[in-house]
């Protein structure tokens, strides 16, 4: 059964039709408040020392004169705040300011709260930090090659943060029943989010010990945590507000060090404090794209069925840990998502360097080896002759179906994908049919709508929503999720509008407070449509309930007759017989008291027991491909994008614009990655950031986006609200190599890592001129030792989703 | 602009000057270095201009100066003496948003809302020089500005939509950018 089957449901009054954001008339006239818009009385703003080597001790600090300049309040030093932190558990590496030692440019060494920001500014140039050098750490290989000195004393061992390797079923026979098998090595170069608002946060600190804290965070919950634990106050104490973030692109969802530091201040000082970092300090929080090296070496039969994978990878992770252990199994778990792959084998190495620390960006660890393997699917199909569109879809994972890793895949509409873009784009009339400079490109991806598994161990929801209907009608959503622009606010309104049978701007919607809203664990993943929309659905559903019960008694007509639509609650059978829906809700406050409802949502569990089964489980997987057109200059090497063509397996849209805003958005960011954005360093000493700044780091302007033709392919998952699934991280993933394998078909050279800027391209046409071989691109994958792997049986070989003593099949 | 005095620790005192900001006459005092996006934000309390780099890279804090767009980051506030500013608060009349204010609104132009500003007023200017642009003349009179969550598509969807509308022309949004390509 083909669950995204392109079915739409004609039921739905508000789901599925475009309304405007709720919040789209604050934003087009000036109106939202975002943090740095923030003002209180007697407020104080802080500014940060930061390191100026990239690894070295922390000698002295004399903060003497600091201290003494006029309108300055205090200094703030690493000692003051002694407890670490970190986005996750097993990584809590992270001090708001250094301690003893500073592990790259641009960390945190002093912090001064004055009375004005000219004043703080003035008085960092009064602190003297005298520094022992150490060596500096600028690359994955030296990384490897240099043990000490450890950036960290945490880690496996040296420089390295982790190892991982997985095995399920025994990839030596897949190899062995292969009729080819290639190896390709890829580079994925880091990037950062570069969301328009510079971090701001505000603190306040109540006679009563209360702490608020506004911030532009995208996950408020998790950093109403590490507040805590830092600050050394009650969870209870601690407040945080989510201010509507400006861009977060996953670069928000870190606890802060400026976070904790204006916390702290408003602490001591009793005063509000600001702080609203430079764009230079915001390329030094960073958690963006990891640079990923990879190897991918595959096991095919001549129709393209692949008998197993081996796939390596060794991410460069910068000075912390953060969410680095994550996005480490994100740069394999999610590969036997889109084609079916017999046995697979996934290593994967985490290393420390002194630079920016990486984290999670759009796609979270999933773009860099969707690159590796989309051209390596590319070079398949071209080595076997085979349509590389046709024999994807030869060899799509079935729906309803797990994977070889154990991945519970529902709804699968990737061959509608391919279909729609392979139409669309006149690909049969084109592919390897255009003029030398033109080409077109394909490739597809999975992705997660919300990870199965919270960042610390805990058996609660994921998503809570609380409801409030008063005798107005007015109804209010509380509800913990972050807007951050994705239009999370929204999703609430049409979800419960729609089971009320209200307008959608009838509705209040109070979110992202943890003293007003229940939890929601954040803007990360793509979980908030489905875990908020889940939420919301049983809150509203027991509202309605409520309201039927109500309403039931009062006209005297049985509860299954009821409807709700268009702000009345009536008799199907005898529309005229009803009630308004503020009369509904009189009868029913009458009837039950004070009328507030609950709702919860917590995925499925997942079906892998091994170890490290935590990442990678969604409730939902969405799917996209993407043709990409290009036109390249083959004496500049410059390259074009004119079109891309993307179809989205969506499942149920919520809101058609803003499912179509997040794909355009999606392929912009992918173009950004694929031909320019790179976040890298000078000198293998200094390591200095080559460009912080907007206008060096190069991202696409309105010059450089391409025309964009969009599909929704549509249909119900059954875990998805109304059956919905995500559209704001999938879709960017097709797009680099799309692009990518575009560029061969243009020009007949491959170009293996991104960004494809205009030097790789011009030095792969030459080499080819020159009879060697038309590529760009790494040749050595570095050697790291690794442990056994947790070999899992797989699900066709019978096994139950655990690990077990490995049974070497071949002797 | 009136003489600045030091005070006592070195910095000068504060410069006052008198313009017309969103139509209203204004006086407002401020030290003299500060920007023209600092005098709106802090001491005029205008906060719907944002900034996103304060180094006239990124186009967010785009305002009209005398109906031209300026980048209110690199203007010192000491020269607007007389001039007039416009910022996103004064482009609807009232209640009554601007078309393009409206076009934003119904595309979902504006995602995080944080560029969105710069744009209104930067496409502004364009309609005002060009009432019915191209889609390569709203890409020219754009370039300048940055936004990272749209892709720039609705933003031009929506210049144009605002364009038809302001011709007199009923121009809804088109079934394709609503729902994709069938």
């Amino acid at each position: 059964m083909d669950g995204a089957n392109g079915t739409k449901r004609k039921d739905l009054r508000v789901i599925g039709k475009p309304h405007r954001k709720v919040d789209a008339a604050s934003k087009v006239t000036g109106q939202t408040k975002y943090a740095d818009d923030l003002v209180f009385p007697r407020m104080l703003y802080t500014k940060i020392l930061r390191s100026t080597v990239p690894h070295g001790l922390i000698l002295k600090i004399d903060t003497s004169k600091a201290e003494s300049y006029p309108g300055v309040k205090v200094v703030l030093l690493g000692k003051d705040l002694p407890i670490p932190y970190g986005a996750l558990p097993v990584s809590e590496d992270e001090h708001p300011l250094a301690i003893g030692k500073v592990r790259m440019m641009g960390d945190p060494v002093a912090a001064v709260a004055a009375v004005d920001e000219d004043v703080a500014t003035e008085a960092l140039d009064l602190i003297d930090v005298k520094y022992e050098l150490l060596p500096a750490i600028s690359s994955i290989q030296a990384a490897l090659d240099t043990p000490e000195p450890r950036i960290h004393e945490y880690g496996e061992y040296g420089n390295i943060h982790r190892r991982q390797v997985y095995e399920f079923g025994d990839v030596e026979v897949g190899f062995a029943e292969a009729d080819f098998i290639r190896e390709d090595i890829t580079f994925y170069e880091g990037s950062t989010h570069l969301a328009l608002e510079q971090h701001a946060s505000v603190a306040q600190f109540g006679h009563d010990g209360k702490l608020t804290l506004w911030t532009c965070t995208q996950d408020p919950h998790y950093l109403h945590r590490s507040l805590a634990k830092v600050l050394e106050l009650p969870q209870s104490h601690v407040r945080v507000i989510a201010t509507t973030n400006g861009g977060g692109f996953g670069g928000k969802c870190d606890p802060f060090a400026h976070e904790i530091i204006v916390s702290k201040l408003a602490m001591m000082t009793g005063r509000p404090v600001k702080i609203c970092l430079t764009r230079e300090e915001v390329f030094y929080c960073h958690r963006g794209r990891h640079p990923v090296l990879m190897s991918t070496k595959t096991g095919f039969k001549k129709d393209g069925t692949i008998t197993a994978m081996h796939h390596r990878t060794l991410l460069d992770g910068g000075a912390y840990g953060g969410h680095g252990v994550a996005s480490t199994f994100y740069t394999g778990v999610l590969q036997p998502t889109t084609y079916k792959i017999k046995r697979y084998k996934f290593e994967a190495v985490r290393v420390f360097t002194n630079k920016a620390p990486c984290g999670p960006k759009r796609g979270h660890g999933t773009p860099q080896p969707r690159f590796a393997q989309e051209i390596q699917m590319d070079k398949i199909a071209e080595q076997l002759a085979l349509d590389p569109a046709e024999m994807r879809k030869k060899h799509l994972v079935p729906s309803n179906s797990l994977t070889v890793n154990w991945l519970r895949i529902g709804t699968m509409g990737l061959g509608k994908c391919i279909d729609k873009v392979v139409e669309g784009s006149n690909w049969k009339e084109r592919f390897r049919k255009l003029p030398y400079g033109k080409g077109i490109g394909l490739a597809c991806s999975g992705y997660m709508t919300g990870a199965g598994t919270p960042i610390y161990w805990n058996s609660m929801p994921h998503s809570g929503v609380q409801l409030k209907l008063d005798r107005s009608g007015g109804v209010t959503v509380f509800c913990g999720s972050t807007e951050i622009g994705q239009g999370s606010d929204s999703i609430l309104a049409y979800i419960v509008a729609e089971v009320l049978g209200i307008d959608p701007f009838d509705i209040r919607v109070v979110t992202a407070d943890t003293d007003l809203t229940p939890v929601d664990l954040g803007s990360y993943s793509s979980r908030v449509t489905l875990m908020t929309g889940n939420a919301a659905i049983q809150a509203a559903e027991r509202a309605k309930e409520m309201l039927v019960q109500a309403v039931s008694t009062k006209l005297e007509v049985p509860a299954d007759r009821l409807c709700f639509a268009d702000r009345r609650v009536f008799d199907m059978e005898n529309p005229e017989k009803g009630v308004t829906f503020v009369e509904a809700v009189w009868l029913a406050e009458t009837k039950f008291g004070t009328i507030g409802t609950v709702g919860s949502y917590k995925p499925p569990a997942a079906p892998g027991k091994f170890k490290g089964s935590g990442v990678g489980p969604s409730p939902a997987y969405s799917y996209s491909a993407a043709v990409a057109e290009v036109e390249v200059n083959p004496e500049t090497g410059i390259v074009a994008v004119p079109r891309i063509w993307m179809a989205h397996d969506i499942g149920q849209c919520i809101n058609p614009v803003l499912a179509i805003g997040q794909i355009e958005g999606s392929i912009y960011m992918g173009l950004g990655e694929a031909l320019m954005e790179e976040m890298t360093y000078r000198g293998n000493r200094k390591v200095v950031h080559k460009f912080p700044s907007f206008l060096e780091y190069k991202s696409p302007t309105t010059m450089e986006m391409c025309d964009v033709i969009t599909y929704l392919i549509e249909g119900q998952d059954s875990n998805g609200p109304f059956g919905a699934k995500e559209a704001g991280q999938g879709p960017q993933l097709p797009v680099p190599p799309a692009i990518a394998n575009a560029i061969y078909d243009a020009v007949g050279v491959r170009i293996d890592e991104v960004p494809i800027t205009p030097d790789k391209v011009l030095r792969a046409i030459r080499a080819k001129a020159k009879g060697q071989e038309g590529r760009y691109g790494p040749t050595v994958f570095p050697h790291c030792d690794m442990p056994a792997s947790i070999f899992v049986p797989t699900p066709e070989e019978g096994g139950d989703g655990k690990a077990v003593e490995r049974q070497p099949v071949l002797a | 602009m009136k003489p600045t005095k030091k005070r006592n620790n070195g910095k000068p005192a504060k410069a006052q000057i008198c313009l017309r900001v969103n139509g209203e006459p204004v006086e407002v005092a401020f030290a003299p270095h500060k920007t023209l996006l600092e005098v709106l934000r802090e001491d005029l309390a205008l906060t719907g201009t944002k900034h996103g780099c304060e180094l006239g890279e990124c186009g967010c804090c785009a305002v009209l100066v005398d109906g031209r767009p300026v980048l209110s980051c690199l203007a010192l506030g000491v020269a607007l003496e007389g001039h007039e500013v416009t910022t996103v608060e004064g482009m609807a009349e009232g209640a009554k948003l601007h078309p393009l204010q409206e076009a934003f609104a119904d595309l979902g132009a504006a995602q995080c809302g944080y560029c969105t500003p710069g744009f209104l007023l930067t496409a502004k200017v364009l309609l005002a020089k060009i009432p019915e642009p191209s889609r390569e003349q709203i890409k020219d009179a754009l370039a300048g500005n940055i936004c990272r969550c749209t892709g720039y598509i609705k933003i031009f969807e929506a210049v144009e939509m605002a364009a038809a509308r302001m011709a007199g022309k009923p121009a809804e949004p088109s079934k394709e950018s609503i729902y994709g390509r069938r």
